[in-house]
C-alpha cells in the first residue's frame, strides 16, 4: 500500500478561512507542492496581496510578508533585490493585480524583476463583497453593477496575460484554470515552469489561474466550476503566451 | 473486482462543498445527510469503498485538503 496523495508539507497545518469550494484552497495547495517538489521551501519569500487571499501568510510554510493594496510586486522588488539567492513569489487576485496594482505588476515585468507571480482571476471582488472588477464578464452582474457589466460604460474586460506577454521584461506568461482535475495538473505544471524561470535567472514569470467565487456569483461550488468553464474560459483562453524558449 | 484504493477524509475540517463528489468518476463519494462536523457542514465521506480506483480526483480538487488516497 502506498500513499499516492496526502497534505503537502508546504502548506501550515492552519484551516482557511475561505468560502466551501472557493479554489484558493486548490491553487494554495498547487503552490506549495511545487515549492517542496523543487526543494525551496526553505530559500522562499512570499509576499501576500490584499484581497481574500490576505491572510495566505498563515498558510504558507515559508517565509511570508503581507503588502499593501497592489503593492506585492514592488514589495517583492525589494526583497529579491536585498536577497537575490532567495526565490520571491507573489500571490495576488484579479481586484489586486488587473486593478490597484496595474502599475506595479506591468513595471514589475517591464524591469524585468526576478520574480514570480500567481494571479488569481476569479472576474469579482471578493473580500469586500462582490464589487465589479476590470476583469468582471459582460453580462456579469456585482454589487456594482446590479443590471450587469455594460461594454458602454464600464469597458471589456481587462486581459492581463495576453498585455504582460507584449512586454519584454516578462519571461514566462501563462494562463490555466482549476476548473477540472485535468486543468489542475495543467496548473501545477504551469506554476513549475513559471518558478524554474526564476530559479535560472531567466526573469519575471506570471501564471494566471481562472479562479471561482460562488459566495459572490451566487452559485453552488459545483455550479461556478460549470459558470468558469461555459463563461470565462471562452474570454480568457487558456494557454501558454510565452516561454523563455520562444523569447530567444 | 478487488479494492484498488482507500481513500481517507479528515469530516473535521471538510466545508462540504461537493467539489468532491462532482469528480469522482466512479460515484462512491457523498455529502452526510444528517450528520454535521464541529464547523457546522456535512461532511463528505466514501460510501463504497471497495470501488474506489485510487484516481485521485477528489484530492486534486479538494480547496482543503481534506483527503488523503492509498493505492493498495
Amino acid at each position: 500500500m502506498t500513499v499516492v496523495f496526502e497534505r503537502t508539507t508546504g502548506l501550515t497545518e492552519v484551516e482557511t478561512h475561505y468560502c466551501p469550494g472557493c479554489t484558493h484552497g486548490i491553487i494554495h495547495r498547487l503552490v506549495a507542492e511545487v515549492l517542496v517538489e523543487l526543494d525551496i521551501l526553505d530559500d522562499t519569500i512570499g509576499v501576500c496581496p490584499v484581497g481574500c487571499s490576505v491572510l495566505a501568510y498563515k498558510y504558507f510554510n515559508c517565509d511570508m510578508q503581507q503588502a499593501a493594496h497592489g503593492r506585492a510586486p514592488a514589495v517583492a522588488t525589494g526583497a529579491k533585490r536585498v536577497h537575490p539567492d532567495k526565490f520571491v513569489f507573489t500571490y495576488q487576485g484579479d481586484g489586486d493585480l488587473a486593478s490597484i496594482g496595474t502599475a506595479e505588476i506591468v513595471h514589475a515585468a517591464h524591469r524585468g524583476e526576478k520574480i514570480s507571480t500567481i494571479f488569481v482571476n476569479n472576474a469579482i471582488y471578493g473580500m469586500t463583497g462582490g464589487q465589479m472588477a476590470p476583469t468582471t464578464l459582460i453580462g456579469q452582474k456585482a454589487t456594482t453593477a446590479p443590471y450587469g457589466r455594460d461594454e458602454e460604460t464600464m469597458g471589456m474586460p481587462l486581459r492581463m496575460s495576453e498585455m504582460l506577454a507584449t512586454i519584454d521584461g516578462a519571461k514566462f506568461v501563462e494562463r490555466v484554470s482549476v476548473d477540472t482535475p485535468a486543468n489542475i495538473r495543467k496548473a501545477k505544471r504551469a506554476i513549475k515552469k513559471c518558478f524554474q524561470v526564476q530559479l535560472e535567472g531567466k526573469g519575471f514569470g506570471i501564471v494566471e489561474v481562472l479562479s471561482t467565487c460562488p459566495t459572490n456569483w451566487g452559485l453552488t461550488p459545483v455550479e461556478s466550476l460549470k459558470w468558469l468553464k461555459e463563461n470565462m474560459i471562452p474570454y480568457y483562453p487558456l494557454g501558454n503566451f510565452k516561454s523563455p524558449e520562444e523569447v530567444e | 473486482m478487488a479494492q484498488k484504493g482507500r481513500t481517507t477524509f479528515k469530516e473535521d475540517i471538510c466545508k462540504g462543498c461537493g467539489l468532491c463528489v462532482s469528480v469522482c468518476p466512479v460515484k462512491i463519494i457523498a455529502l452526510e445527510e444528517i450528520e454535521i462536523n464541529r464547523k457546522g457542514y456535512h461532511p463528505a465521506g466514501i460510501k463504497e469503498m471497495e470501488k474506489c480506483i485510487a484516481c485521485q480526483n477528489c484530492a486534486l480538487i479538494c480547496p482543503d485538503l481534506v483527503i488523503t488516497v492509498e493505492k493498495l
